[in-house]
């Protein structure tokens, strides 16, 4: 089996699961009980949040535990809209977001909020100034993600919170693809509220955080007890936390080499790719990327068939769409770009993770060959 | 996964026998078992559709074609051409190029081995249904795929009988 969809989700590192362990054992006890039990799992889980702030350069009391990525999205973005309801209903966002931020946005517009949906250039950022020019006396959040899932693409952040700081606006971001994989520091970046999720860096599924900025208006989506300062109760999930803490520790403490590594795997993949394969282009190539992601476009094949004949040889892999009765819709990330919609069709995302070997991309390789050719002498587009 | 009614039924089935003796051992015993899908289920297809997606049958053009049709658009998705050659009022030959998901290649193979050695009536009365039948079943979110498999046959027996019509206007056999 070749990996190569670690932007989907990664494998847990064994020495998480060996953090994790006790907590799911003997100190399986509830964080909010006042006895030595209790106590024990909720020492774990401060600890938990002292180290995963130390990660991200915020306070420990700015870390709100959360049950992933897309739930983070949820309550930074209802969370401070609803919070702002009377101080202004616009918010800005861009074309590229995930969808646990595009879809959240499009709720706010049916429940009477403006959204505006900054678009990107062809290598796939989206420009600051344009930040600017669309902040009105009605904008009361800017959420723009770190790193593109489909493409890798870093966005300008830095630039947008400190506009977003001189116009006094909330500015989240979705960093799900970007937590160890690049450094980030949420002073460096001028974020209020940044979402993390576990998984995607070797961590445990399940569980995620928000960094919440002190003195940030939010009015939390959920009721319950008055867990993670009423942000977001529930009792707190101390296995899948404290996994989250060590999964971040490790990932930020080999993130150089790890870098290092897979920077010239995949250079050296796209590299093979172009020319030993006609007719390809490789998405976001010219902007910033993470060093893990490589979103190829296959001239005349469509995406889900070499997806297919990638898995049949132990390949797994993503395609950028999913023909489907549903959304028979390329890649909205991709269309964003200007990446014409019969291109975007023969999409393939390879995300390589801290395992993958030369060896392996050799025999991704050898595939990749072989399935283009198999499937343009099948394809009735033979222009180019 | 492959004809979700089917697999439905089966499994209300199989939730009333679990619940007879020790089901919560067959929950289990479930959970834990080998995915009876064909390997790499990712997109649960059955193996006879892997089959005709991986070894499509009938791939090819025919230069003297007495029908031709070009339908889909690969912006939306998928894309075939379809060509016939008919011999006494039958299919002798047929020849197809796909753009598209594994389900439309799988299908439009299958479009092609049904038609072949029909006659132009019999050819007619194919459906996507008959398609979808021959290959034991698609993903319920793929039998659009074979609609256009259809679609390219019925147009490129237009084509033919147009073209025919025009030729030679009183003669049945060719």
């Amino acid at each position: 089996m070749i990996y190569l969809d670690h932007n989907a989700t990664t494998p847990l590192h064994p020495a998480v699961f060996r953090a994790m362990e006790p907590y799911m054992r003997e100190q399986f006890g509830n964080a909010s009980s006042s006895y030595r039990l209790g106590r024990s799992a909720k020492s774990a889980l401060e600890a938990s949040r002292k180290s995963i702030a130390g990660c991200l350069g915020a306070q420990p009391d700015e870390i709100v535990f959360t049950g992933g990525g897309t739930e983070s999205d949820n309550i930074a973005i209802r969370g401070v809209a609803h919070a702002l309801r009377s101080k202004g209903n616009h918010v800005i966002t861009s074309h590229i977001e995930h969808h646990a931020v595009l879809n959240t946005c499009q709720d706010l517009e049916r429940e009477g909020f403006r959204v505006t949906y900054l678009p990107v250039d062809s290598g796939g950022q989206i420009n600051p100034d344009d930040v600017r020019s669309h902040i009105g006396a009605e904008t009361i959040l800017i959420t723009v993600m770190l790193a593109n899932n489909e493409t890798g693409v870093i966005q300008p952040l830095s630039e947008v919170g400190k506009i977003a700081r001189e116009e006094q606006i909330i500015f989240h971001t979705d960093a799900v693809q970007a937590v160890g994989k690049i450094p980030v520091d949420v002073n460096e970046l001028s974020v209020d509220l940044l979402s993390l999720s576990g998984h995607k860096f070797y961590g445990p599924k399940g569980v995620g955080a928000l960094y919440v900025r002190r003195n940030t208006p939010i009015n939390p989506p959920f009721t319950g007890g008055h867990h993670e300062r009423n942000i977001r109760p529930g009792t707190e999930n101390v296995p899948g936390i404290v996994g989250l803490a060590e999964a971040l520790l490790l990932a930020t403490g080999s993130l150089p080499e790890v870098a290092q590594k897979l920077t010239g795997l995949r250079q050296r993949f796209e590299a093979t790719v172009l020319r030993k394969i006609n007719g390809v282009q490789i998405n976001g190539r010219s902007a910033p990327r993470v060093h893990n992601t490589s979103n190829m476009s296959f001239q005349s094949i469509e995406g889900e068939s070499i997806l297919l004949h990638l898995d049949l040889k132990g390949i797994y892999a993503s395609s950028g769409s999913a023909c489907s009765t549903d959304s028979p819709e390329p890649s909205h990330v991709l269309v964003a770009m200007g990446v014409p919609a019969g291109t975007a069709q023969g999409t393939i995302r390879f995300s390589l993770g801290k395992d993958n070997t030369d060896d392996q991309i050799d025999y991704v390789m050898e595939a990749l060959m072989e399935i283009t050719a198999r499937l343009r002498e099948i394809s009735s587009v033979r222009d180019k | 996964m492959q004809g979700g009614r089917v697999s439905g039924k089966n499994r209300g089935r199989f939730i009333m026998e679990k619940r007879t003796g020790n089901w919560q051992d067959l929950y289990r015993k479930e959970r834990e078992e080998e995915p009876k899908l064909p390997e790499g289920p990712i997109l649960f297809y059955n193996d006879l559709v892997i089959d005709h997606f991986t070894n499509p049958r009938n791939v090819g053009e025919i230069s003297d074609s007495d029908g031709y049709a070009l339908v889909g658009d690969p912006s939306c998705g998928d894309q075939m051409k379809l060509w016939i050659k008919v011999k006494k009022k039958k299919i002798s030959e047929i020849k197809f190029r796909s753009f598209g998901c594994p389900g439309a290649i799988a299908t439009s193979s299958m479009v092609t081995q049904l038609a072949l050695g029909k006659t132009i009536d019999e050819a007619k009365r194919l459906t996507d249904d008959d398609v979808i039948s021959a290959l034991g079943g698609i993903p319920e979110n793929k039998k659009h795929c074979s609609l256009m498999g259809i679609n390219a046959l019925l147009a490129a027996i237009a084509d033919y009988e147009e073209k025919r019509g025009r030729a030679n206007p009183r003669e049945e056999e060719l």
